[in-house]
């Protein structure tokens, strides 16, 4: 890891204690520790129940150690179809996305033409876009459409929502590709299109990989327009289900953030596994 | 020699165009009029057009309108409406310096608020644990991955576990506060209490945007030089000063990148009041997005609704311009 110490310092041996950054170490664990409270008594919470906390208060030892929360959450309160629904939402929607974008991607970074910076300028400035003034005009067009309530709404609109930040990132990340590359194939004959799929396409996996893996959180973690265009609770994505689950046992905390704790197993699942590619794609789309 | 390069090369090019296939003759006219780059750009750009530029400027003219989202004609089942110029406006602005505070008035200072809070408690706590970590602390790993937990969670989990966590009674806070010896009458209601509840509810989206300032700012302390810093060392400058004037310069287009994201973040926040308080109690935690989403769908005066996001498009115009210059600045370097 890099590090800002100074080679000038006189060189200690390993043995040797640093005071300093044993002072540093126990701030930090204890600063994440506190961070981190809300999450692990989330935790502590969901393995109780709501008797015990309610007789004996949350800081007590728990009388018992239960997974009936889970369960029932998983079960009686639908999460198992929310979850289901969130997948059936956000991978389609992230395949087209990143397609869509990867083809716009190319023009932008590849080719030269009028209306090139134009078109980069406006996926920019949508990238930035406080979507609610989308909301009621996407709301009328879904009716219009016959699509309100139903998966497609919610695919549709997060494929073209997202494309601005996905064009933005593979059009800068396409841009960095040696053009010889294309140049020879062009002279070999290679289609536009095989130059595209067969050339830089294989050579942008890198930047899908860390722009799938942060999309793949944001679209699934959406909350507004699964909100706004999905009414049927059968469909519902487990964002949005999760607030009907809040309504439906009010008080009940421990259920209710054993579901939370629940919905949120995909994304940190994804994060754990494709870390790498998930802080690349924040620093990519951020720091050049 | 020359009879050879001649000659079938010539013959060659006077036949092609009568016996260029159809697929040939289009590739060419393609080719002559630079349009491969149009064939990819299209489908893309139609959808993004239909969904997101499109819907942008609808929204302008629907915030002319007095529509309330019900009324449809009964022949072509379109929504009925009637165009009414500025009224929405009038509506909005006309409300505010009111004895008792209108939503829109307390729409517009909670977003002031929560964008003073985002720019600057996430950048100085994110800046100064990125520092901290960039020392090579044992186990940084555990702690960057520990920090920036709550990121990955969706606001929908982070509204629910917060929700807990202020619960008055069964709260984390309140029984940890009674378990010290606060007497139960001093003991805030958290966000059932008008005082304590929009900061409440920022204190919670703060809690989610620390970690990514703090990675955007390990990436960015990465790409200092190590020998501008012994370069400063040498010349006598203490730590303090080789962060102040070596360091900080350095990361100023990841502290622009931030301050963008936070205010961007900061003006679409929703879905935390929409969960936790519905923007109660007595409006205290309005945000210019949640209102327009009541006006809209809950008081079915959707005109109001859009031009209470052209508003909100309005503010955040502003940072999109300036955003768009720095990114402008940047192509030009090419």
């Amino acid at each position: 890891m890099a590090t800002t110490n100074l080679p000038n310092q006189p060189a200690k041996k390993g043995t040797q204690i640093h005071w300093g950054k044993v002072a540093l170490f126990i701030f930090l664990l204890v600063f994440t520790i506190v961070y981190m409270s809300p999450f692990f008594g989330a935790i502590i919470t969901s393995v109780r129940t709501q008797e015990d906390i309610s007789v004996n208060g949350f800081w007590s030892i728990p009388t018992e150690v239960t997974f009936s929360n889970y369960t029932e959450a998983w079960q009686r309160a639908n999460v198992d179809r929310y979850l289901l629904n969130s997948f059936i939402i956000t991978i389609p929607a992230l395949i087209g996305t990143i397609f869509l974008s990867s083809l716009s991607a190319y023009a932008l970074a590849r080719h030269r033409f009028r209306i090139n910076r134009f078109i980069y300028f406006m996926y920019v400035a949508g990238t930035l876009l406080p979507f609610q003034i989308l909301l009621l005009p996407v709301f009328l067009l879904s009716n219009y459409l016959g699509i309100y309530d139903t998966y497609w709404a919610v695919i549709l609109i997060h494929t073209a929502f997202q494309m601005g930040f996905c064009t933005f990132v593979l059009r800068n990340f396409m841009r960095t590709l040696p053009g010889e590359i294309m140049d020879a194939a062009r002279i070999d004959g290679c289609s536009e299109w095989g130059i595209y799929w067969r050339i830089v396409m294989p050579l942008t996996v890198p930047g899908i990989a860390a722009i799938a893996t942060l999309e793949f959180t944001w679209i699934f973690n959406d909350y507004i327009w699964a909100l706004m265009l999905i009414q049927n609770d059968e469909l519902k994505p487990v964002t949005s289900g999760l607030t009907t689950l809040q309504g439906q046992f009010v008080t009940n905390w421990p259920l209710i953030v054993a579901g939370a704790l629940l919905a949120a197993i995909p994304t940190v699942v994804v994060f754990f596994a494709l870390q790498r590619y998930f802080i690349g794609g924040l620093t990519l789309g951020s720091v050049k | 020699m020359a009879v050879m390069s001649q000659d079938p090369l010539n013959k060659d090019q006077k036949k092609r165009p009568d016996t260029q296939t159809f697929g040939q003759k289009v590739g060419h006219f393609v080719r002559k009029h630079n349009l491969t780059p149009y064939f990819f750009i299209t489908p893309p750009l139609l959808l993004y057009i239909m969904w997101v530029i499109g819907p942008m400027f609808y929204t302008f003219y629907l915030s002319m309108t007095d529509w309330d989202g019900i009324s449809r004609n009964r022949e072509t089942r379109r929504p009925e409406f009637e165009f009414i110029g500025l009224e929405n406006f009038y509506d909005l602005f006309g409300s505010l310096g009111k004895v008792i505070p209108s939503a829109f008035e307390y729409s517009l200072y909670n977003n002031l608020v929560w964008l003073l809070v985002f720019i600057t408690i996430p950048l100085v706590m994110g800046l100064g644990l990125a520092v901290i970590l960039n020392q090579g602390i044992h186990g940084e790993r555990w702690f960057k991955v520990g920090i920036f937990l709550p990121q990955i969670l969706s606001l929908a989990v982070v509204a629910l576990i917060w929700s807990w966590v202020y619960n008055p009674r069964a709260g984390l806070i309140n029984t940890f506060l009674a378990g010290i010896g606060v007497a139960p009458e001093n003991l805030p209601g958290w966000l059932a209490d008008k005082d304590w509840a929009i900061w409440s509810v920022i204190a919670a989206a703060t809690w989610r945007q620390i970690g990514y300032v703090m990675i955007l700012y390990v990436a960015g302390l990465k790409n200092v030089p190590v020998t501008l810093l012994e370069a400063a060392q040498v010349d006598g400058a203490n730590a303090w000063e080789r962060f102040r004037y070596v360091t900080l310069p350095l990361l100023m287009p990841v502290t622009t990148i931030v301050i963008v994201i936070s205010v961007i973040d900061s003006l679409r926040a929703f879905d935390l009041v929409q969960i936790m308080t519905r923007g109660g109690p007595a409006n205290s935690t309005s945000v210019l997005a949640n209102l327009m989403y009541i006006q809209a769908f809950n008081n079915y005066r959707m005109g109001l609704g859009a031009a209470t996001a052209v508003v909100l498009f309005f503010i955040s115009l502003v940072f999109i311009i300036a955003y768009l210059y720095r990114v402008m600045q940047d192509e030009l370097e090419y």
